[in-house]
């Protein structure tokens, strides 16, 4: 049995869309400081550093290796990586399995992207496979329209639900002095007066490319005890990739067989069999308004079909029976490296009951989610009991 | 902490694929494919019963992001828990240790790829330098590597007459590596006359552009046992980052030594030079070496000539030709711990050292090898 883990800390930088006045280096050291404060730790208390960055959206192989005394790395164990959406998720799931092996008590995951230093769609693009895909691709944004049609096709969900998501989580985002984009006053008339960049995904229907980084403190058991009051447990963590081309996998939002196979398993774990009833609130990744819809379909926050039900019954709305990204969501922040992390770092902060004016009352268990190239899921429950 | 014999965690079987200068006629999940076949056959295990794969790939190399999408389907990843380190390939091995560790999975695939041969050295490795000043000075590997090789053979007097001395002799343990690129019986004038690459490093004083795949299984110690002496068990890990190149010291490396302190305490070793058999490190340069080997703690007792001029008088180092005879980037660390296996598990063929019951594999990574892996494994005859 792996040996229990939880959060205990998290740091994030104001997401911005270009941070002209620092570089990567210092850019990452403005979320770890907080994280390390929170947890009243220092650098050279913690084992290993786990680290996640994309590097062709900069440009830089190995910027963890330049930046190396930006997260303390100097002689301390650490890991890259590079999943695509999911490297925060990746990073974290790494640091899980560190501590819940007992090879690490102390282990700091790091996720950041500088997106203005490069040019992140162009990197997009070589996702494609050279010979079938990558004449036909353009980026993240073909790929969520091609899977949005599809979904809209099969659901019935309109362009007024969709925006409805937007409103959501930008409105979310006013609360979350973190977020990228903050827009308090916004209407589903402007959502849908924003222009079409692939139909059918409007401008405010798409997440921002923001610059940014993450950093959260996973703790053993003995360890949490000391430095938490209310620590996040992890209670479970799961993984599940689709096939890679977009041919295998059809109808890839509609039916996210990966989704549906990872939050599967991962409520089996933690002993979830009504996840809208037992979850007290949701941090999903979903780029686009679109795939939040169909998120819910396949994390089983409802049936097949009626995702638009649930926002238009306010379910996922803040004060709802299941808010979904009190943050605002990646449809406010988008720092690659960091967003998957940022799910879980704010569904520890949830946890941990420190949201401020994007809390939600009385969370006792919270899901995070990672999505990314291949369709691929990442998916953790977070809860404030260790048992 | 525990990061060593109580892990509970073996190898149970390894494959790799020739490594070669160009396998253009296939893709890299290709060679994948053929690698993770091979140890399926193997080992019998079943795909089914594999549950997590950790991958070693670098995008910059492969000139696709995300570059373990399209190993993916090879590696069974489909509906599973495959994740991909974007650094050497040991790295991988030690966090698929961790994976099985936790006790969250029976198994863990570990595998890493690379064609060196379908990208530029120049763009690629240039990209891994401070981008304000050094790029535009047109650095890469390659020049810093050379400037590295000047620093430390000065540093230590070691000549290019002891450099060939190595590699001449790697290339001949290479001819009886059915897996090596480049192999044969060079004269140490033949090394020092081979092409300059830059400043001292000449074509045979450097491992040669290299396409290949590995990939090896990791099982807990309850699926490992019916293996047998084919099991060899993770007895210390250790990993460290070492300052950016122009902050420190080119001629040691301290990560390396606080690496492999941390794999050596945990498995119990105080003296190395002593205690080890068998050393797989890796040394794409030849001067490589001799510095990888003091900060191993291999050469302890002996002034660093007297170890390149009797080099079997400690543990056997490279046994297989080593990186110096060709395997590509983020591929090396891993080839290196299969080697290890092998050896350990006596299935190391025409190169096998006799009574290797106690190896090191070491993994590196970054500009003048900035981050360094070592993973201490015991046979399961010298575990009993």
């Amino acid at each position: 049995m792996p040996q229990k883990v939880a959060i205990v800390a998290t740091g994030q930088t104001k997401h911005t869309s270009r941070r002209t006045d620092v570089n990567q280096r210092e850019m990452i050291t403005e979320a770890i400081r907080p994280a390390l404060e929170e947890a009243n730790l220092k650098i050279s208390d913690c084992d290993a550093v786990m680290i996640g960055n994309m590097e062709p959206f900069e440009g830089y192989m190995f910027p963890e290796l330049w930046a190396v005394e930006a997260w303390g790395g100097y002689l301390k164990p650490s890991v890259k990586f590079n999943t695509g959406g999911t490297v925060g998720t990746s990073t974290i799931a790494a640091a899980y399995y560190y501590v819940a092996s007992g090879i690490y008590d102390v282990v700091l995951a790091v996720g950041f992207e500088k997106q203005s230093d490069g040019h992140t769609q162009t990197a997009i693009t070589t996702v494609g496979d050279p010979v079938w895909e990558r004449s036909i691709m353009a980026g993240a944004l073909g790929n969520f329209a091609v899977m949005a049609s599809t979904y809209i096709h099969e659901s019935g969900v309109t362009p007024e639900q969709a925006a409805k998501i937007v409103v959501k989580a930008r409105r979310n985002g006013a609360n979350n002095p973190y977020a990228h984009l903050q827009m308090p006053e916004l209407t589903v008339e402007d959502v849908m007066k924003s222009d079409v960049i692939a139909f059918p995904i409007r401008r405010m229907d798409m997440c921002p490319q923001s610059d940014g980084a993450c950093a959260v403190v996973l703790v053993s058991e003995a360890k949490a005890k000391k430095l938490a009051s209310k620590p996040a447990w992890i209670k479970a963590v799961a993984t599940a990739h689709e096939q890679q081309y977009m041919g295998d996998s059809p109808k890839r939002l509609a039916v996210m067989r990966s989704q549906i196979d990872a939050t599967r398993r991962l409520y089996n774990m933690a002993g979830i069999t009504n996840p809208r009833n037992e979850l007290d609130v949701a941090e999903i990744y979903e780029v686009a308004s679109w795939a939040e819809l169909a998120m819910y379909e396949n994390m089983g926050f409802c049936a097949r079909g009626e995702a638009g039900r649930l926002i238009d019954e306010g379910v996922t709305e803040m004060g709802g029976e299941l808010p979904v990204n009190p943050s605002g969501g990646v449809l406010c922040t988008n720092c690659i490296g960091a967003t998957a992390m940022i799910r879980v770092a704010e569904a520890a902060i949830q946890v941990m009951g420190t949201g401020g004016k994007r809390q939600v009352d009385n969370v006792k268990t919270a899901l995070a989610t990672g999505y990314g190239g291949n369709a691929w899921c990442d998916a953790f429950i977070l809860s404030n009991n260790s048992n | 902490m525990n990061s060593g014999s109580h892990l509970d965690v073996a190898i149970v079987g390894a494959a790799q694929t020739k490594y070669e200068s160009a396998k253009s006629h296939l893709a890299y999940n290709e060679l994948v494919y053929e690698v993770v076949r091979e140890l399926l056959e193997t080992t019998g295990v079943k795909m089914a019963q594999i549950h997590s794969q950790i991958t070693a790939s670098q995008d910059m190399y492969d000139g696709k992001t995300i570059s373990s999408m399209s190993v993916n389907e090879v590696v069974g990843g489909y509906l599973k828990s495959e994740c991909k380190v974007a650094a050497d390939g040991l790295q991988a091995l030690l966090y698929g240790v961790a994976r099985v560790a936790s006790g969250a999975f029976d198994y863990t695939l570990v595998v890493a790829h690379c064609k060196e041969s379908e990208g530029k050295p120049h763009p690629i490795t240039g990209s891994m330098f401070d981008p304000f000043v050094e790029r535009p000075l047109g650095l890469d590997a390659m020049l810093a590597t050379s400037m590295q090789a000047e620093r430390y053979q000065t540093s230590r007097g070691i000549t290019d007459d002891d450099l060939a001395t190595i590699s001449q002799r790697r290339h001949r343990q290479a001819a009886r590596n059915s897996f090596s690129q480049r192999s044969g019986d060079y004269s140490v004038e033949q090394i020092k006359n081979s092409p300059v690459l830059m400043g001292r490093i000449h074509e045979l004083l450097a491992g040669p552009t290299s396409d290949g795949a590995c990939a090896l299984l990791l099982a807990r110690a309850n699926e490992a046992k019916r293996f047998a002496t084919k099991a060899v068990w993770v007895a210390g890990l250790g990993n460290s980052t070492d300052a950016y190149w122009t902050d420190r010291d080119l001629t040691e490396s301290k990560a390396l030594q606080d690496a492999a302190g941390r794999a050596y305490r945990a498995a119990g070793i105080d003296n190395p030079e002593k205690q080890i058999n068998v050393a797989e490190v890796s040394a794409r340069f030849a001067f490589e070496e001799p510095l990888y080997a003091e900060a191993l703690a291999l050469s302890k007792t002996k002034k660093i000539h007297e170890w390149i001029a009797s080099p079997d008088a400690g543990p056997s180092v490279n046994p297989s030709g080593g990186a110096i005879t060709g395997n590509p980037a983020t591929v090396v660390g891993l080839t290196r711990a299969i080697e290890v296996y092998l050896q350990l598990s006596g299935q190391a063929g025409e190169h096998q050292v006799e009574h290797a019951g106690l190896g090191l594999a070491h993994g590196r990574d970054g500009i003048c090898g900035q981050n360094h892996s070592v993973v201490v494994m015991r046979s399961n005859s010298a575990v009993q």
